[in-house]
């Protein structure tokens, strides 16, 4: 039932709104609103009840297994979250001068600081408030640094055909044209049809490292190469940061910019689809054109830097400076892991993942890349199975839901049919992952003896399979009072 | 091992499950020289109760001042069951509702969030939310080019009066798609937009007209007339709106003769805590004929094989995960959580209870303008009728005076000569429900202390009528 249909006139939630209506005469009745807006009617103890109830109708990391790839669904700290809620944090406004906000200040100067380190980059910028706004920023700097050379026919960004849809969504926002290049069967770039569309007209390239399909890309040094020499610049999506996490660093690798999704890595909320945080990191050629503001430290005191200090930038993308009370949960996250902390995160979720392609093979599930090891995430593909038992992914993944799992991310990346991304993470127990595993495998069962049990499924979900079809052809995206 | 669960016995069963030796001989892909050195810039771990007592002194060092500063973010009641609700961890800990069937609370939410805004916006079409109002109106007007078929300009006439912030952040995101960006002048008087400067581009070319409600001056501005006037010239109307002043202002679906094409803003004001300028959100509406180019999320109600009432993702072939290099914006997630706030929010306080907290918000800042005018060469500048936000003049130096009253706790408000050199002795100031009697009282008087300590100067701009 929706809060409207719970709605009756002349209720009100009253401790809420300011107990007199405060007289507004002064506004002239042509800027009035004439009939109020037909929002629901309802008692604060209604609006707990109904809220607390429909929260209860998800699926999340504090409830289940949640092992969708490329999303890095870790267990989010709650002391992340307890700290960057003090009132001294949420009572700051964005405008407050820089002696009201060197507290605040400190934490992102040395988040800035942490996150240059561990990405081997020369300077980071925290503003972009989400991945995708990140990769937009970085493009915008590879355009910068050309536009600056006088370098202006450079017009082709090159992705991987692997590469999640923001890369050439955000190349376009930044008005180049995109050169796909194919994945060889091992996994990796393959270098020799990059090396036939590299050239003159190449601004940079955009790569996920481990790639979207789950391996480290071995010849990173030799692509660098490739792509230095033909005077293009290297973009890295953090997206598998987690996977390599302390171990290597994309700086070293020969990344020009990176973006990082601090909602994966370092762990913040993914509060049903954001509020996530996607700073950028730049290598020395690049940093003038950083996202403006920045945090900087002359001694004694924090100071912003803006447009005035870097006439170069990029400029701003927020308003004010992204999405700080996420940046504050990253940093509170990071000094909680420590300098020893960080490879553990690559090391642990790397081996959570191996140990379950390891035992997902064993159990005759086909691993998309069998000769290869598996980073945090692994690719199992069921081909077969929706060839021979007319069972595919999604109806695996549908089941999943009824045996308490989130299911992995399906039929992404694109290139591997019937694909199953299933990225662990470093946070869960070997009890947890061999759940998983004894899940498949008790599916993968019913799929041979009783194929409709798993079609159908789920079953013990608040709804069952939805149609996708009506709800794009017979728009309904909101309730109003005439039509229900 | 923060974070991480393993036992010593468990590790050496899984390594020898994979077959290896060590955890190291799983990073055997990684070329060698590639390995990276101790991070010695990365400070040692700390507990969580060092860490909280860090935060705890920083949080402080910042202090809870008495906040004056709207120009944006505005300081107002937060139900205390909005983040008790919304920090469940099933909110909280989800992510994108991809999963429709294990995602229902969440979709649902956002449905009625859907709901609710296009109530308050008197519009046909909401998103689930992009990443705060700057951003917003960047994503409107790349939707106005998509949309509109009558210009082939891809010019948008963008008033002086609109934040400076959105209007650098809009420039930022367009300008490598060859949009351009033409200024609008606002008139000295009125602080509205100047509508002779309109005038003068009747008849030319343009995609779309932005029209902020209230303008960036608290500044009330002539909608119905800017909204037909960008009609009758074959543009569509992009409205930029305070979501909370829309609950007594009139909705931009109603402006002029045939109302706003899109509508726009920071979410903020519904829920979200000041949090340093983030995380807020953005809200997007617009017309039925727009819907297939608005960027970003947007949730269906739909039904499951039974025939039961669901809600899932829809029109999912805007977006950048199916269309790639062709959607409609680069857009993934949106900015759920805030949204889940500021649905509880919208939830509890209702049409009457934010219309309340408006009325209380103006009639405060009227009291403060009263106070503040008391001192002498203290005057409002702008003769248009404002809401909850308002530009006054100083017979001193706006800078010295907000730094002495910061020095006293006091954020005295916006300093305009920033960002408009023309207004150099102007400063925009804003009294949310929030802000006590006491509170503004003891702003004025530190005010006019530090006046008449600081001695007044002659001032350039034309007083107020």
């Amino acid at each position: 039932m929706l809060i409207f249909e719970q709605s009756k006139a002349g209720r009100r939630a009253v401790a809420q709104a300011p107990l007199d209506k405060a007289d507004v005469s002064d506004i002239p009745e042509q800027f009035r609103r004439k009939k109020p807006a037909a929002l629901p009617e309802v008692s604060e103890m209604q609006v707990v009840r109904h809220y607390t109830r429909l929260s209860q109708r998800n699926f999340s990391i504090d409830t289940e297994f949640y092992p969708l790839g490329s999303c890095t669904m870790k267990y989010n700290p709650r002391g992340s979250n307890a700290l960057a809620m003090l009132p001294g944090f949420l009572g700051r406004h964005p405008s407050a001068p820089e002696s009201h906000s060197q507290g605040f200040m400190a934490c992102m100067y040395d988040l800035q600081q942490i996150l240059k380190e561990v990405t081997g980059m020369q300077q980071v910028s925290l503003t972009p408030a989400a991945g995708a706004q990140g990769e937009f920023a970085g493009v915008a700097m590879i355009k910068a640094y050309h536009d600056a050379r006088n370098d202006t026919a450079r017009n082709e960004i090159l992705v991987p055909d692997a590469a999640h849809g923001t890369n050439p969504a955000s190349a376009v926002m930044c008005g180049y044209q995109v050169r796909e290049i194919p994945t060889g069967p091992d996994g990796d770039v393959d270098v020799e049809a990059l090396r036939k569309v590299v050239g003159p007209q190449t601004a940079g390239i955009m790569l996920t490292n481990p790639s979207t399909v789950g391996v480290f890309e071995r010849r990173i040094e030799e692509i660098a190469k490739l792509v230095h020499e033909a005077g293009g610049l290297l973009y890295y999506d953090g997206a598998n940061l987690n996977a390599i996490l302390g171990k290597v660093r994309p700086g070293d690798m020969g990344f020009d910019v990176i973006h990082m999704n601090l909602h994966k890595t370092f762990s913040t909320p993914h509060g049903g689809g954001g509020p996530g945080a996607g700073p950028v990191g730049v290598s020395e050629r690049l940093i003038p054109y950083l996202p403006v503001p920045m945090v900087d430290h002359d001694g004694d005191k924090y100071i912003w830097l803006t447009e005035e200090e870097c006439p170069d930038t990029i400029g701003r993308l927020s308003a004010f400076a992204g999405n700080a009370g996420v940046l504050l949960r990253a940093y509170i996250y990071a000094r909680m892991l420590g300098k020893g902390g960080m490879s553990r995160v690559a090391e642990y979720s790397t081996l959570n993942a191996n140990y379950m392609l390891k035992r997902m093979q064993e159990a005759g599930f086909e691993a998309a890349y069998p000769d290869r090891r598996a980073t945090h995430e692994f690719i199992i593909t069921l081909r077969k199975q929706a060839k021979e038992l007319d069972v595919n992914t999604m109806d695996f993944a549908k089941r999943l839901l009824d045996y308490g799992m989130h299911a992995p991310t399906t039929y992404f990346p694109l290139l591997v049919p019937e694909c199953l991304l299933i990225e662990p993470t470093e946070t869960e127990d070997k009890e947890t992952l061999d759940a998983f595993i004894d899940a498949m495998i008790a599916i993968q069962a019913e799929a041979e003896s009783d194929p409709e049990q798993v079609k159908g499924a789920p079953y013990s979900l608040p709804v069952r399979r939805l149609d996708d079809v009506k709800a794009a052809r017979e728009l309904d995206l909101k309730w109003t009072p005439d039509t229900h | 091992m923060p974070f991480i669960p393993h036992t010593e016995a468990e590790i050496r069963d899984m390594l020898e499950t994979i077959g290896v030796t060590s955890i190291d001989e799983l990073f055997d892909e990684v070329p060698d020289n590639l390995r990276c050195q101790a991070l010695n810039d990365v400070p040692e771990a700390m507990s969580e109760l060092e860490i909280s007592q860090l935060m705890d002194r920083r949080a402080r060092e910042d202090g809870q001042a008495s906040c004056f500063i709207g120009a944006g973010a505005y300081d107002h009641h937060i139900p205390a069951a909005v983040w008790a609700i919304a920090t469940r961890g099933e909110f909280y800990s989800a992510y994108t509702p991809y999963q429709a069937e294990a995602s229902q609370g969440t979709l649902q939410l956002l449905y009625e969030y859907q709901s609710m805004m296009t109530a308050l916006t008197a519009m046909d079409v909401s998103n689930a939310s992009l990443y705060d109002g700057a951003s917003a109106l960047a994503e409107a007007v790349l939707m106005a080019v998509r949309g509109n078929r009558k210009s082939k300009s891809k010019r948008i006439l963008m008033p002086r009066t609109l934040h400076p912030a959105y209007r650098q952040v809009v420039v930022n995101i367009v300008k490598n798609q060859g949009i351009e960006l033409v200024e609008l002048p606002f008139d000295q008087a009125t602080g509205g937009t100047d509508m002779a400067a309109l005038e003068g581009h009747a008849g030319e070319d343009f995609t779309a007209l932005v029209i902020p409600q209230p303008n960036f001056f608290g500044v009330l501005e002539d909608v119905d007339a800017l909204t037909d006037w960008a009609h009758a010239n074959k543009m569509l109307a992009i409205a930029v709106v305070n979501p909370v002043a829309l609950a007594l202002l009139n909705p931009p679906g109603e402006w002029g003769e045939k109302g706003a094409d899109i509508v726009c803003g920071e979410g903020q004001p519904l829920g979200a805590p000041l949090s340093s300028g983030g995380p807020y959100f953005g809200f997007l509406c617009c017309t039925q004929a727009l819907v297939r180019q608005m960027p970003g999320r947007i949730i269906g109600k739909t039904v499951d094989l039974d025939g039961k009432v669901g809600f899932a993702l829809t029109l999912q072939a805007r977006e950048q995960h199916i269309r790639r290099s062709k959607a409609t914006s680069n857009i993934c997630t949106n900015q759920g959580l805030m949204v889940t706030a500021a649905t509880i929010h919208m939830a509890l306080l209702g049409s009457e209870g934010l219309e309340r907290v408006a009325a209380a918000s103006h009639s405060n800042t009227k009291k403060l303008v009263q106070m503040l005018q008391r001192i002498n060469g203290v005057e409002v500048i702008f003769s248009n009728p404002y809401f909850h936000e308002v530009v006054i003049r100083l017979p001193a130096p706006v800078k010295d005076v907000l730094r002495s009253l910061a020095a006293h706790n006091v954020l005295g408000g916006f300093d305009l000569g920033q960002d408009y050199p023309e207004l150099d002795e102007a400063l925009l100031v804003c009294a949310t429900e929030k802000r006590t009697e006491q509170e503004m009282e003891n702003f004025a008087q530190k005010l006019e202390r530090i006046i008449s300590l600081q001695g007044g100067v002659t001032c350039k701009l034309v007083p107020k009528e």
